[in-house]
């Protein structure tokens, strides 16, 4: 009777922990809120608004799944030029146009889909647009005069010396110097083979007709080698390179973990308490570790270019000292974590110390040391991407010129594919050898 | 010899009433595998570092008694100027602090991504078991992208500033969390929500009352933990794209001699900022972890 009543203290106790528990559930909340808040202000996260750009979203998401087709008339030399993104790269070759695309003397005809038709002649330009009517432009005393269907849309822009006209078809632009026509279109043009290629524009079927028994285009080599060379060699995607570059970042991340790993062990052993008695000398090694790990990763890149120049060796080292510490740091806590009975039984066989370290300490700690490093290698990939463009190589640099150039945002989605890729791909990787080294070890 | 380093011939096999002799075709065999796997590893490696020399800009031997050149330079010039560090300190509070919150905010924003997405990735837990693959590869997916993509494209697209920052690295945080929450909430015991259950408790309460605070000691560990990495993937995007203290070094690097007093000054505070940060996170995460 007397031990199911609770003491008043014990029952004060109690409320008292509760109250203190669900103050404690309103304060936390609460004071992240207040700190959002705050980060917010400081953010200037209103201004943001006014800041943002979302065309550029508009433009970048565009460029994502389709391509542009310039067709441009220099007005000064009658010129008409027809060109993938409006560059040297994509400009059609003399004599070859796309289909939407006639030039009969001196009139240009673009069919731009859905009944709109754009005209250049002599006289100016003529932009159809179904449902509306015609735009007629044409020069007088060198600047651009319209002609079209009163009231004048918001979606056509006319300014002294420049008429632009946007619909869903294309965009359309009369200027003093020149006339151009952009026609979007889905997909990443010219990915397999640029125009000056004699395998443009055929299609599966050709293409394999001619690798296996058409004849040589090349008499010195096969069609199927002459294939892969100009696929790989694509002046306007440069496969190759983005290969390289790929295959320098992993290097990097490669190189760098496991000379960071093989580094880190036996300056681990140094820094352990049960294998170093040597109070001063841990010391030493600890703080070495705490130094490399605080200096930062950021800090090592910068010193590192500056002495061994742009590329991936110095990625790599940079990377291999950063990790040098962490893994210096995480071993040598592995190694203080140790069954010490085993390193017994082998030292009551007459080991020496390396023996036993051998025999006794390696078997215990490689499953921890193998999943670090594991773990490690995968998340170096992604580390090498942002070192890359710091140190000016792999993937990382590829990237960020073509973020800069704020123009190839297809290129910028086809690297970020191929990042996304490349990094899942050494996930699974690492975590399968890690499954298949782990069990198999302790089996 | 070479019965050791390569085992027995083929189609000898050991006797197996012979375990002795089957042992050491089994440590035989093992040897032999791991010697092979060395040899791999080694070529490996030494053929790593040389392709990468070759693509390098400047040679290892060239470079390495450069290495401590440019520290020792921006050291001396700091060392003449040592008077004016404290104003520059100073001046670098702001940035600092900004570096500071951009981790801070990240981190915050990305672990509660991470709960949710956690949660609802869990087998047992699940609000919707059939989605769990779904929010899987999610979580996939955004641990997958480098923080630098995610930022230098909403550069693009929100101007400068921290907010791209702090959406970028939410974004990976949120993954890289996502999965360690989501193993440590597998390992929770099922018989409170079960109990919440039994009293009619919808989802969110079963998750918040029963689940929450059993694991809030592990999550918050793996969450400090983040703090500190997302520490450094802010300097380090500040150096890249734009804002905190990064963007500071960035700038005091390019100008180049007669800055460097500024670069030192940056330097250290870094420095003292992620090794301050390390120590106490390292002090709660074992208070976290080991309940004292």
């Amino acid at each position: 009777m007397t031990a199911t009543v609770a003491s008043p203290s014990l029952i004060d106790t109690v409320t008292a922990s509760f109250t203190r528990k669900r103050r404690l559930a309103f304060a936390v909340p609460a004071a992240i809120l207040a700190y959002l808040v705050y980060a917010a202000i400081s953010f200037d996260l209103a201004g943001l608004a006014q800041r943002a750009r979302f065309e550029n979203a508009a433009i970048l998401l565009g460029d994502f799944w389709s391509h542009k087709t310039h067709v441009t008339r220099d007005n000064r030399t009658d010129q008409v030029t027809v060109a993938i993104e409006g560059e040297n790269k994509g400009t059609y070759p003399e004599g070859m146009l796309p289909d939407w695309v006639t030039i009969a003397g001196t009139v240009t005809t673009i069919d731009l889909g859905d009944g709109h038709v754009v005209t250049y002649d002599d006289k100016g330009a003529r932009y159809v647009v179904p449902g509306y009517g015609k735009i007629d432009i044409r020069p007088e005393g060198g600047k651009p005069v319209i002609t079209a269907p009163q009231p004048i849309p918001d979606w056509i822009s006319v300014a002294e010396n420049k008429v632009s006209v946007t619909t869903d078809a294309g965009r359309f632009s009369y200027s003093r110097s020149k006339v151009e026509t952009f026609k979007y279109e889905p997909g990443w043009e010219l990915w397999f083979f640029t125009l000056d290629s004699p395998f443009y524009g055929k299609s599966w079927g050709e293409l394999a007709a001619l690798a296996t028994t058409g004849d040589r285009i090349d008499p010195n080599r096969t069609n199927l080698g002459y294939m892969v060379s100009e696929f790989w060699t694509n002046k306007m995607w440069r496969h190759g390179d983005v290969a390289w570059a790929i295959f320098e970042t992993i290097l990097m991340a490669f190189l760098g973990t496991m000379s960071a790993a093989l580094v880190a062990l036996p300056l681990g052993f140094l820094a352990a308490r049960n294998f170093n008695p040597l109070g001063p000398l841990r010391f030493a090694a600890r703080r070495v570790f705490d130094f490399i790990r605080g200096v930062d990763g950021l800090i090592w890149t910068i010193i590192l270019s500056r002495a061994f120049g742009p590329g991936p060796m110095t990625g790599a080292i940079a990377i291999a000292i950063t990790d040098a510490g962490t893994f210096g740091k995480t071993f040598s806590e592995a190694l203080e974590n140790i069954d010490e009975k085993q390193v017994e039984g082998i030292q009551s066989t007459g080991a020496n110390s390396l023996q036993r370290a051998r025999f006794g300490v390696i078997p215990q700690i490689t499953p921890v040391l193998l999943s670090q490093i594991l773990y490690y290698l995968e998340s170096n990939t992604r580390s090498a991407t942002v070192i890359g463009a710091i140190v000016g190589g792999g993937i990382g640099l590829l990237l960020t010129q073509a973020i800069i150039t704020q123009k190839d945002w297809e290129e910028v989605a086809y690297y970020m594919v191929l990042i996304v890729l490349m990094v899942m791909l050494m996930d699974s990787l690492s975590g399968w050898l890690r499954r298949k080294l782990i069990k198999g070890s302790s089996a | 010899m070479v019965d050791i380093a390569f085992g027995p011939e083929q189609g000898r096999r050991p006797d197996l009433s012979d375990n002795r002799e089957a042992y050491l075709d089994m440590v035989r065999r093992k040897r032999m595998y791991g010697g092979i796997l060395a040899v791999i590893f080694v070529a490996l490696m030494a053929a790593g570092w040389s392709l990468s020399e070759d693509r390098n800009a400047g040679g290892f031997l060239e470079g390495l008694h450069q290495v401590f050149d440019f520290p020792a330079e921006v050291f001396a010039e700091a060392w003449e100027k040592r008077a004016l560090l404290p104003a520059i300190f100073w001046e670098h509070i702001p940035a600092l602090i900004e570096t500071l919150n951009i981790a801070a905010v990240a981190t915050l924003l990305g672990a509660l991504m991470a709960m949710a997405l956690s949660l609802l990735a869990t087998r047992g837990l699940a609000r919707w078991p059939a989605a769990i693959p779904l929010f899987r590869r999610t979580m996939d997916g955004l641990r997958a992208i480098p923080e630098i993509v995610i930022a230098l494209v909403l550069i693009y697209i929100l101007g400068g500033g921290p907010v791209p920052a702090v959406i970028a690295i939410a974004l990976h945080t949120g993954g890289a969390l996502g999965k360690l929450f989501s193993e440590v909430a597998e390992n929770a015991d099922l018989k409170p929500v079960e109990g919440l259950a039994s009293v009619g408790a919808n989802w969110s309460q079963r998750m918040w009352l029963g689940v929450i605070p059993q694991v809030a000691p592990n999550w918050l560990s793996y969450a400090l933990l983040r703090f500190e990495i997302n520490v450094r993937a802010s300097a380090i995007l500040g150096f890249v794209g734009e804002g905190g203290i990064g963007h500071d070094l960035k700038l005091a690097m390019q100008w180049g001699q007669g800055r460097y007093d500024e670069v030192v000054a940056i330097f250290l505070l870094l420095f003292l900022t992620i090794v301050v940060i390390d120590r106490v996170s390292d002090h709660y995460r074992h208070k976290l972890v080991r309940g004292h």
